[in-house]
């Protein structure tokens, strides 16, 4: 009976506990989804005079025939695919050399966190000066190698804008995979390594049949996040590029917020957000189910 | 015996030094890759603007093209911006570490119904995209008339920064020895009065880990910094350093942008150099333990 009343009082102070949480939470993450799958349903624009007016799947009906909006979605997957498969590559080397051991390794994982640490949109315009057409660095250093003649535009052109908006967020972001794969190696033991070479393997074997399957786990943690990161990318390219030239780099972040603060369309911006919101509520039940998938394969091999 | 072991020692020593060539141009193209860009702009930000515009690239700038006016001419205002994000990340610190630390404790240590559908529920927010939430959230910052004010900026920031202090302040309790609680439960604390006297203290690290953590997010966050703040002597660094760059497209003002990125990002960088394993152990707290 005293248990009892004990495990109902614990139940009710935790409860106080998590509360405050859990309703800035809700009013922050929540209440914002919501509202937008709500607003979706009404036009509310400068052609209502910023009234609501139901119309149902109106502002769905107008979104499958909207090239902007598919053409943003295939920017978006573009710019998020190649992004993070540099970045997968990149941080996977660089954790592997932090987890050698060597002279200054503090101040070269001190180097590595500094990407993460800076303001994306800070940033994002150190970018767009090192690849300004004219003064940029990035042509000076092609020049002098001799692979181009003449100084060429970077940003104005839809190809290169987006590869410079590539080189930035990966820039920003690998130091991140890197910490988490690297914590990842750090885990794993020396000793597997070394009966490993005594049977005879050379270190790409080791790392094959050794370092990639046991990171398995860290390694779809890291492109959760960044997929979901990414494919909302926003501060980098309303900074750098603001979608242009021409929308050629616009993603559907940008296209959401010019479509609510440039149009002020909020139902259509509303039907915008629950769609994209949508789309990474898929995306990341997949990787979650692969998740799981991975873990039980690392006890069941173990 | 002997034979075969001398014979071996020469391949094996090639390949160690085979190694550690690799390894030194792995670090040094670590180095570079991760520092030449904020280089770059430091750089930039001490030139003059002939310097600046020169073509071809001055490097190795003489001392005549160099000067401290672009940092100058940032002047009052820039402080300003500087102590408005300042303000705003402590302060959402403040609240997330206050709201944060006892939500965590819960999901540690005390039982509750539909615990792990609220754990879930925090992971699966950090994923959100800050774009999805700016158009709710301006109606929220309407309806209360906070535009302009800064609780519309601490409020998301607070809750943005919420699941990570969750998760990682979760991982420390996880860790701490339960006997102590047992015995403080004896010794007649309630649940409340052993986490503010015992816990608390006990894991102060692991506030000062998250509470950088998330005074890093706070002072970086862009969109609704955009949105909610208009009135430009309230903008935090990224808004008031983007408007400098926006502010005209036909002569964009490079050095001073160059020194308002060195200046604005300037309290950041100090924080990694003092901080760099705690930062490291919060992101890996985060992510991987949650």
């Amino acid at each position: 009976m005293k248990q009892k009343d004990i495990e109902q009082q614990e139940k009710r102070t935790g409860w106080l506990l998590i509360l405050p949480a859990l309703l800035v939470l809700a009013l922050v993450f929540i209440y914002p989804i919501a509202r937008a799958f709500w607003l979706s349903f009404f036009r509310e624009n400068l052609g209502t005079q910023l009234e609501p007016i139901f119309s149902g799947f109106y502002n769905y009906n107008r979104l499958l025939g909207d090239g902007r909006f598919w053409q943003s979605l295939w920017n978006t997957s573009v710019f998020t695919v190649i992004s993070i498969t540099i970045e997968l590559v990149l941080g996977m080397g660089i954790a592997l050399v932090l987890n050698q051991s060597f002279r200054g390794r503090g101040f070269v994982r001190t180097s590595a966190l500094i990407p993460w640490a800076l303001p994306t949109a800070v940033m994002g315009l150190a970018w767009a000066w090192i690849f300004n057409g004219q003064y940029g660095v990035v042509n000076d250093l092609l020049q002098r190698l001799g692979l181009m003649e003449t100084s060429i535009t970077w940003l104005g052109d839809p190809t290169r804008a987006m590869f410079a908006l590539i080189v930035a967020e990966v820039w920003k972001t690998t130091p991140f995979i890197s910490i988490l794969l690297l914590a990842g190696l750090q885990s794993i033991s020396v000793d597997l390594y070394e009966a490993h070479s005594i049977d005879g393997a050379n270190p790409f074997q080791s790392f094959r049949q050794i370092t990639l399957p046991l990171l398995m786990p860290q390694i779809i943690i890291a492109l959760l996040f960044r997929f979901a990161q990414a494919f909302g990318v926003f501060d980098l390219i309303q900074v750098m590029t603001g979608g242009g030239p021409a929308g050629s780099t616009e993603t559907v972040s940008i296209y959401i917020y010019a479509t609510v603060r440039r149009y002020l369309d909020f139902g259509y911006g509303a039907a915008l957000v629950v769609v994209t919101f949508l789309l990474l509520v898929t995306a990341v039940v997949i990787a979650a189910f692969l998740l799981s998938k991975s873990r039980v394969n690392l006890t069941g091999g173990q | 015996m002997a034979n075969i072991s001398k014979a071996e020692t020469t391949p094996k020593q090639s390949s160690r030094s085979l190694k550690s060539v690799f390894l030194f141009l792995g670090v040094f193209f670590t180095v570079i890759f991760c520092l030449a860009p904020i280089l770059w702009q430091i750089l930039t930000s001490f030139k003059t603007n002939e310097a600046i515009a020169s073509i071809p690239t001055i490097y190795f700038p003489s001392f005549n093209q160099l000067t401290l006016e672009h940092y100058i001419s940032l002047g009052l205002p820039f402080l300003q911006y500087v102590l408005n994000s300042a303000f705003v990340s402590f302060t959402s610190t403040l609240f997330c570490l206050a709201i944060g630390a006892p939500a965590a404790y819960t999901l540690a240590r005390l039982r509750i119904p539909g615990e792990n559908i609220i754990l879930a529920f925090v992971l699966i927010v950090t994923l959100f995209p800050y774009v999805l939430l700016f158009l709710g959230l301006l109606e929220v910052v309407k309806f209360f008339g906070l535009g302009n004010n800064y609780l519309a900026l601490i409020i998301p920031y607070t809750a943005i920064n919420l699941p990570l202090t969750i998760l990682v302040l979760r991982s420390f309790f996880q860790q701490l020895p339960k006997d102590l609680e047992d015995s403080a439960k004896v010794d007649g604390y309630n649940t409340v009065s052993m986490l503010l006297n015992i816990v608390l203290p006990m894991t102060t690290p692991a506030l000062i880990t998250t509470g950088i953590l998330t005074f890093i997010f706070a002072w970086n966050e862009f969109i609704f910094a955009l949105t909610f703040i208009t009135r430009e002597n309230l903008y935090t660094i990224p808004v008031a350093v983007a408007q400098l760059g926006g502010a005209s497209v036909y002569e964009i003002p490079y050095g001073p942008i160059a020194a308002a990125t060195i200046a604005g990002t300037l309290p950041l960088i100090i924080l990694v150099l003092i901080f760099q394993r705690r930062i490291v152990q919060g992101i890996t707290a985060g992510a991987v333990k949650g």
